[in-house]
């Protein structure tokens, strides 16, 4: 599903990720721990393509295709998804719209009809319904005036809607409480299919026992230093990092 | 002034000045306020940043000679919109094109066509609330004035229906200038809808349009005011929309200015007796090589009253945009709440913004605020947008599209507000493929 070999990529003349390897089969949860700032939204951002964000090495393959070359809206269509740590408001775009457009562009790519917008209406109405979000968040703007929590449900909304092949959610969990955990940790597992893998970055091992991923990996300055099975989280969470750094060292 | 009469004074007094004897007073005023007003350079203040040197290149001052506006009907009618239609095309009313209505209560007629005593009401406020001395446009509007539109609204009386006056502007062959007229005077607890729709022909212009409204708000009268333009890029506008607002009287207004060469409106609101309400709302779209340039007056006069000023514009290509808005609280306008708030965005490298608000105020115990920002399209917004799949120009007419999205909701009159949202997609992109999402919405939800 996801190869990443080697991965150096820099942020405004900064080097942050620094020979990066990574192997996602499809179906796989992978986890992704690691210190403030570490290069873990980065690597996201890599990911999805966004302005600012150079890889200089390296090589990254999504479902067989080499996506460095590709505009961020073509992976997105591709069916790379991007749950952000900081979703963005913006006010005067309804979540509606938004919704709308993104939907009719991922099927227009995968050469599916758009849905009238009736079907729409319904469609993202029960989606908002399974992550607990009142109707009412269709028609206001994106994200806006939403708190932390409500964001953090939206990005799994978009996510429902638009059936992604791989999913990194950033920091879904934090600034959830334990009701909104279960709400999100619901709505990926009713997303867990064996052609769908996913990447769940986080700071607690709390979330992954509602996700239990096949794989937790600790990325600190820039690359995978150690990776296990779920156990390993719960050693992260009692013993810190500094053990594995310093090893690393 | 001891500086020689410019070419354009010379001309315009010449020809437009003292050809009847309806308001003379007026007329010699105007005139005389015309010819003491410089022609506008660089250094003069109210047109610092908006050139006319087009009026220098061709003589503006002769006569139009052509009427017909009767195949740009496309270009104003208004769907389900159920109004007294008035047109006039190159300032000639246009009685095939018009409709009128009776309704009880209200009298619409042409100055010309006023009966003795609906002339004593003109007489006794045309020229009383559009100061000469803000804009020599207006001068010279006052020294030519004789004909024009005239709506009363008696006492208690409240309109059911909004009126339509629709001002078109059409190809002569050579450079010309034309005039209108608007005067609203709402009678005590009066209630009136004006629409004034500014458009051209499809064909390059060459009229200058210059056009005054005045208006009167009576003791508790409201006034709906829509100030509607789209006319081709290369029409000249010079505008001008003047207010007096009566005790507890509320004036609500809503600008929408889209295309032409040269546009510049003045807007004046006089808060006089006290209690009285002001909301403002506009927005200027100008793109390719517009210019728009709006001065908003408010002057704060008595007590208790309250403005609420949102302008926004978005400037694309070589475009160039003025909003300079003043709001002046007088030493008697205690308690009074004002805001005024002016956002922009830049759409290109090229395109400029010159954005002054000022607030003066002489009173202790109000509450005022205002501000300006210009900025571009947000760059994390986009790449939210495009990371769900949305391309990066559908992504920047949807970030465009939101930034007025606000305030085109906000507009009262529905039949209008669905109108005015093609409008306004359009002016981002004519392909429907881009702007379907934006449209969606009132529809859908
Ligand atoms: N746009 C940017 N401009 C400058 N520096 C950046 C930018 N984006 C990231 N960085 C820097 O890159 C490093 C990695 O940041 P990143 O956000 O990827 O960390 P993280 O692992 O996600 O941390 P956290 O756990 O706090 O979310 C940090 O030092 C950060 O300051
Ligand atoms: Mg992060």
């Amino acid at each position: 599903m996801l190869s990443i070999k080697n991965l150096h990529a820099k942020v405004e003349e900064k080097d942050i990720l620094k020979g990066l390897n990574i192997e996602i089969k499809p179906g796989e949860i992978h986890a992704i721990m690691g210190p403030n700032g570490a290069g873990k939204s980065t690597l996201g951002n890599v990911l999805s393509g966004r302005e600012g964000y150079e890889v200089t090495d390296g090589e990254v393959i999504f479902d067989g295709k080499n996506i460095l070359d590709m505009d961020t809206e073509e992976r997105a269509r591709e069916g790379l998804f991007l749950a952000f740590q900081y979703p963005v408001e913006i006010p005067g775009v309804s979540n509606l719209e938004f919704l709308k457009a993104s939907v009719d562009a991922v099927r227009a790519h995968r050469g599916q009809d758009p849905l009238d917008s009736v079907s729409f209406l319904k469609l993202a109405r029960e989606k908002c319904k399974a992550v607990n979000l009142d109707q009412n968040f269709l028609k206001r703007g994106v994200n806006e005036g939403f708190s932390g929590g409500e964001k953090k449900r939206n990005e799994i909304m978009q996510m429902m809607l638009l059936e992604p092949k791989l999913c990194i959610l950033d920091e879904t969990d934090s600034g959830l409480d334990i009701d909104a955990l279960q709400v999100v940790a619901e709505g990926v597992n009713s997303q867990r299919d064996p052609n769908r893998s996913f990447i769940v970055v986080t700071h607690y091992q709390r979330l992954l026992d509602y996700i239990v991923p096949d794989y937790v990996h600790v990325l600190a300055g820039g690359k995978i230093v150690k990776s296990g099975g779920k156990e390993l989280a719960l050693e992260l969470e009692e013993k810190g990092y500094g053990w594995i750094e310093n090893g690393a060292a | 002034m001891t500086q020689a009469v410019s070419d354009f004074h010379q001309q315009a007094l010449s020809q437009w000045v003292g050809k009847s004897d309806k308001f003379q007073r007026l007329n010699a005023d105007g005139s005389k306020a015309f010819e003491a007003l410089p022609f506008p350079t660089r250094k003069t203040e109210a047109w610092k940043y908006t050139s006319l040197y087009a009026l220098t290149q061709q003589d503006y001052n002769q006569a139009v000679a052509t009427f017909d506006g009767a195949e740009v009907a496309a270009n104003y009618q208004v769907d389900s919109l159920d109004v007294q239609q008035w047109v006039f095309v190159n300032g000639q009313f246009q009685a095939n094109l018009s409709t009128q209505k009776n309704e009880s209560g209200l009298h619409m007629v042409r100055f010309s066509d006023a009966s003795a005593e609906q002339l004593a009401l003109i007489e006794k406020h045309l020229g009383q609330v559009a100061e000469n001395e803000r804009n020599l446009f207006t001068a010279l509007n006052n020294a030519q004035v004789q004909d024009g539109v005239f709506i009363y609204v008696e006492k208690n009386t409240q309109l059911t229906q909004p009126i339509h006056i629709v001002n078109v502007t059409t190809q002569q062959g050579q450079a010309a200038s034309a005039f209108n007229r608007c005067l609203v005077v709402l009678d005590q607890l009066a209630q009136a809808t004006v629409i004034e729709q500014f458009v051209s022909s499809d064909a390059e212009q060459d009229v200058l349009l210059n056009q005054v409204t005045e208006a009167v708000v009576g003791n508790g009268a409201q006034l709906q005011h829509y100030r509607l333009h789209k006319e081709h890029e290369s029409s000249l506008h010079f505008g001008g929309v003047y207010v007096d607002l009566g005790r507890d009287s509320q004036f609500n207004s809503y600008q929408v200015l889209l295309g032409g060469k040269v546009k510049r409106l003045d807007v004046l609101v006089n808060h006089n007796e006290g209690g009285s309400h002001c909301e403002m709302k506009g927005v200027y779209l100008p793109k390719n090589d517009q210019h728009v340039d709006i001065h908003s007056y408010i002057e704060h006069k008595a007590a208790h009253c309250t403005t609420d000023e949102i302008y926004r514009g978005i400037m694309a290509d070589q475009s160039k945009a003025v909003f300079n808005g003043r709001i002046h609280i007088h030493p008697d306008a205690q308690k009074t709440l004002a805001e005024l708030s002016n956002k922009n965005l830049l759409l290109s490298d090229k395109a400029q913004i010159n954005t002054k608000p000022e607030l003066e105020i002489y009173a202790d115990d109000v509450r005022c605020a205002h501000g300006a920002t210009v900025a571009q399209l947000d760059e994390t917004a986009k790449f939210y947008l495009q990371s769900r799949g949305i391309s990066a120009q559908e992504a920047d007419i949807m970030l465009s599209f939101g930034f007025i999205n606000e305030l085109l909701d906000s507009i009262p009159l529905e039949p209008l507000r669905v109108a005015l949202r093609p409008l306004l997609a359009q002016q981002f992109s004519s392909d429907r493929a881009l702007t379907q999402h934006i449209l969606h919405d009132e529809a859908g939800a």
